[in-house]
């Protein structure tokens, strides 16, 4: 109970400094971001696309450990976790997507422009998507979930192409890609000590709020399995 | 249909009862299996002659929409690899597909071991992309002006290596596609992202092979495109046994 208290406040404190605290050109009062060249006020959506981006990478690791570990062990439990942790990473990977084109828009002049961080999102939606599509398919408990912890490992192994390859091939306007002289990843450059702090508390505050909605999902999974299996 | 089936089966049929008093295992090799759909299909054409239709429906559709216009070489290269990638979706899930359909799926886990029915589906499926992929490019390129291809070796790499990473991935996913009953509509839903990173290098490849670049410069693409067979062919073993046995 402590520590869903802890994680309200976390949260309620990350949206209201992400979203109210002032940019200015030198910041004086702690309270105060710094204005960084080429992200403006944008900078402050960093505080919610980045965490759950992040999420929706992890959701879909967590989904294909518990998928390898059902198939090791044909425990139902575990492919109940996965298909929980893939729940979420849909929803976060929604999420994602949305702030992204918002960012998008406000900072290279369109909502969608195939860079390749954004091909690799749209194509993890579409994993999510087939991944759901293949369980609505197959009534059977374990069949369903044989099918699809195989289907969540195979498609786990095109994402190296995503992150290695795709950046080669496509153009980027994602910090870090292969034309991008200018600045690295955006954690390393100009964001001072106070707006570091606020984006590694959101994040973690995101991580913890992912892991417990996912102890909660995985949760009532079960217990609505042993529910359906005592009426028939 | 069990008279067709069993003079396929003849001899196989035969060495069981022949062994089933001894202890000797029985096993199908993967040719043995690869011969019997080749059989079949030859038997009953549907696998080739559906095929061959879609191939033209797709490329007149093509036709019909660009009507007198001028379609650019890079555009006519891409719909090169949608008409590759669709054809390939209406016929290679045949092959788990119709095991399931005829019921011999039980009768294939009892006398071959998941990894030899793999194999032997996996060389019929690849015959089937190549050779349906060389059908396409030669149509393609009689058809489309714009289609004009500088470096040809560059090309047939991509071309050949492609290919294959089609018919490994589409195979597998017909695998999964064949138990999980439901068996048109969500065989393109389920390849589409697999495929994905394939298909955005052969795309890449080819526009490369049409401004002429020489094969070193390309060599990367290659290797990534050879690196997805591996990777694909490795995972699809290990996880084949846990699809087809129930």
């Amino acid at each position: 109970m402590i520590w869903q208290i802890l994680l309200f406040f976390i949260i309620a404190f990350v949206s209201v400094a992400g979203i109210a605290f002032p940019i200015v050109e030198n910041p004086i009062h702690w309270y105060e971001f710094p204005l960084i060249p080429g992200l403006e006020e944008n900078a402050k959506i960093i505080f919610f696309h980045v965490p759950t981006s992040w999420l929706t990478v992890i959701a879909f690791f967590m989904s294909t450990i518990f998928s390898i570990k059902y198939l090791r062990k044909k425990d139902l439990v575990d492919d109940a976790k996965a298909h929980t942790a893939a729940q979420l990473g849909m929803i976060f990977c929604i999420l994602a997507t949305v702030t992204g084109a918002v960012w998008a828009k406000f900072a290279w002049g369109s909502f969608w422009s195939w860079d390749p961080r954004q091909t690799s999102i749209f194509a993890l939606l579409l994993i999510y998507g087939a991944l759901f599509a293949l369980r609505s398919a197959v009534e059977q408990e374990e069949k369903r979930a044989t099918l699809a912890s195989v289907y969540s490992i195979i498609a786990f192994v095109t994402v190296p192409f995503f992150i290695f390859i795709m950046p080669r091939i496509m153009k980027g306007l994602h910090p870090g890609s292969a034309d991008d002289t200018h600045s690295g990843p955006v954690v390393d450059f100009k964001m001072n000590s106070n707006m570091l702090l606020i984006f590694y508390l959101s994040l973690f505050g995101f991580t913890i709020l992912y892991y417990w909605m996912w102890k909660v999902g995985y949760k009532s999974l079960i217990y609505k399995d042993k529910l359906d299996k005592q009426i028939k | 249909m069990i008279v067709i089936w069993l003079s396929v089966h003849q001899s196989l049929i035969l060495t069981i009862i022949k062994t089933t008093k001894g202890s000797a295992k029985i096993k199908m090799t993967s040719t043995a299996l690869f011969r019997k759909d080749l059989a079949s299909e030859i038997r009953t054409r549907y696998a080739i002659n559906s095929l061959v239709m879609f191939i033209i429906v797709t490329i007149s559709v093509i036709l019909f929409s660009i009507g007198n216009e001028k379609i650019s070489d890079y555009l006519s290269g891409g719909l090169f690899w949608v008409v590759v990638f669709f054809t390939a979706m209406s016929g290679l899930s045949r092959a788990f597909v119709s095991e399931e359909e005829r019921g011999t799926s039980l009768l294939l886990q009892l006398i071959a071991s998941p990894s030899t029915v793999f194999s032997g589906k996996l060389i019929f499926n690849l015959i089937l992309v190549f050779s349906m992929n060389v059908v396409i490019a030669n149509l393609y390129t009689a058809l489309f002006e714009a289609f004009v291809i500088k470096n040809l070796l560059l090309f047939s790499a991509a071309f050949l290596f492609g290919s294959i990473g089609i018919a490994i991935s589409s195979t597998v996913i017909a695998a999964i596609i064949a138990k999980a009953g439901s068996k048109g509509t969500l065989y393109p839903v389920l390849s589409f992202p697999i495929l994905l990173p394939l298909i955005l290098i052969l795309i890449e490849l080819t526009k490369m092979s049409m401004d002429g670049t020489t094969f070193e410069e390309g060599m990367i693409e290659v290797a990534v495109l050879i690196c997805y067979d591996v990777i694909m062919i490795s995972a699809s073993y290990l996880l084949f046994d846990f699809i087809w046995k129930d």
